[in-house]
């Protein structure tokens, strides 16, 4: 029983003085991030009644139908509409005050705001603009 | 049972094959729709098609470079100044025969080789042809060594080297990537049947590019280059050019 321990000998057991340390920063490692817990973004709603396929889906598989388009766009010029990213920024355009399309460097563009909840880099923009096409110019 | 063909059996037989033969005049005659139809945006692209140009180097004028000013226009090739480092996607050139004095100037860009060394050199895939012909870099997979640059034999690929915003829809760009002429790819998938290059020629009155079906006989392209005398530059390689020229 660890009532029959001596008060000396708990302070040297490696279980004793250091052990409650060790459980100290387990406690300060679990209490931590839920101190530092941020509220859920706000997610702006995109145009129009429905996404191409249901949200809870989209929210976890859109990068799987981006890639899939993209490999299918470039090599073999099927430039359907449904999964492209033009498409994904046509519906979900985030306007600043000027009644303007921000870019993904705005923390309200519909991508950078859940992307920069979950701290995951968007590769898409390097390349790719992150507005919507101007209307005159839009092509399918 | 008896294995001897009953009058019913023959009338089936005959009924099949009028069938079959019907399937092969239909698909037969497909292969040749194909070719003149338009494709739909969820139809691949199939080796029917091989794009490419014809450049009369004859027709275009010295001192002029609307083209380069269209295709920069229309792809969003910004530069900051800096000539060594800017992206070009077409240049003009200027050629002097030493021994006559004789100047030509031409337009010069990816000649979308059939047998392209930047795609045999790509280490990742990113450098491919596709099947109509145009060869094309997916920056998604380029790594920005720039082994394609250094195996172009006609310098008409760039690296880009500084962070790109605002790029046009079309022709996605960024920093660390190699690009070249795409043929107004984004042109093509849309049915149409001119480069930027070509209409900016033709508006400026020259009439010196012309873009088409190398595999339609009936494409105006074709119908010249089977009449009229072109040259492939450096045609000793063998790479057999989508871009021929003539005066040159």
């Amino acid at each position: 029983m660890t009532r029959s321990r001596t008060p000396g000998r708990s302070a040297n057991s490696p279980f004793g003085g250091k052990g409650a340390l060790f459980a100290a920063i387990v406690v300060a490692m679990v209490a931590i991030p839920v101190a530092a817990d941020v509220p859920a973004p706000k997610i702006p709603k995109g145009k129009g009644d429905k996404c191409v396929e249901p949200t809870p889906f989209m929210r976890r598989n859109h990068m799987e139908l981006i890639l899939h388009k993209r490999d299918e766009t470039v090599h073999q010029g099927i430039r359907s509409t449904k999964y492209s990213l033009k498409e994904c920024l046509n519906c979900h355009a985030v306007n600043d005050e000027q009644g303007q399309p921000v870019a993904f460097t705005d923390p309200r563009h519909f991508c950078t705001v859940c992307h920069s909840y979950a701290s995951v880099s968007i590769d898409c923009f390097e390349c790719h603009n992150s507005k919507p096409e101007p209307k005159a110019a839009a092509t399918p | 049972m008896s294995k001897e063909l009953t009058p019913t059996d023959s009338y089936r037989r005959r009924f099949l094959g009028g069938i079959g033969a019907l399937a092969a005049a239909a698909f037969g005659s497909g292969v040749i729709v194909n070719v003149a139809r338009a494709r739909s945006p969820d139809e691949a692209v199939t080796g029917n098609q091989r794009w490419g140009m014809l450049i009369d180097t004859g027709k275009c004028a010295d001192g002029c470079d609307e083209c380069v000013k269209a295709c920069n226009d229309e792809n969003g090739v910004t530069g900051h100044g800096r000539p060594e480092t800017d992206a070009q996607w077409i240049r003009t050139v200027t050629l002097r025969e030493k021994a006559t004095g004789r100047t030509t100037k031409l337009p010069m860009m990816c000649q979308h080789c059939e047998y392209p060394p930047c795609v045999d050199v790509c280490p990742t895939g990113a450098s491919f042809r596709r099947d109509d012909g145009i060869v094309l870099v997916d920056k998604h997979l380029c790594i920005g060594c720039r082994y394609c640059m250094m195996a172009c034999p006609y310098k008409a690929r760039s690296f880009i080297h500084e962070v790109i915003m605002d790029q046009k829809h079309n022709a996605p760009r960024g920093k660390g990537t190699v690009e070249s002429c795409t043929l107004c790819v984004h042109r093509i998938d849309k049915g149409e049947t001119t480069t930027a290059c070509q209409d900016a020629c033709t508006k400026a009155g020259h009439n010196a590019i012309l873009f088409g079906d190398l595999k339609d006989p009936n494409s105006e392209i074709s119908k010249r280059l089977a009449n009229e005398p072109s040259t492939q530059v450096r045609g000793d390689l063998g790479l057999n050019l989508g871009v021929r020229y003539q005066g040159i």
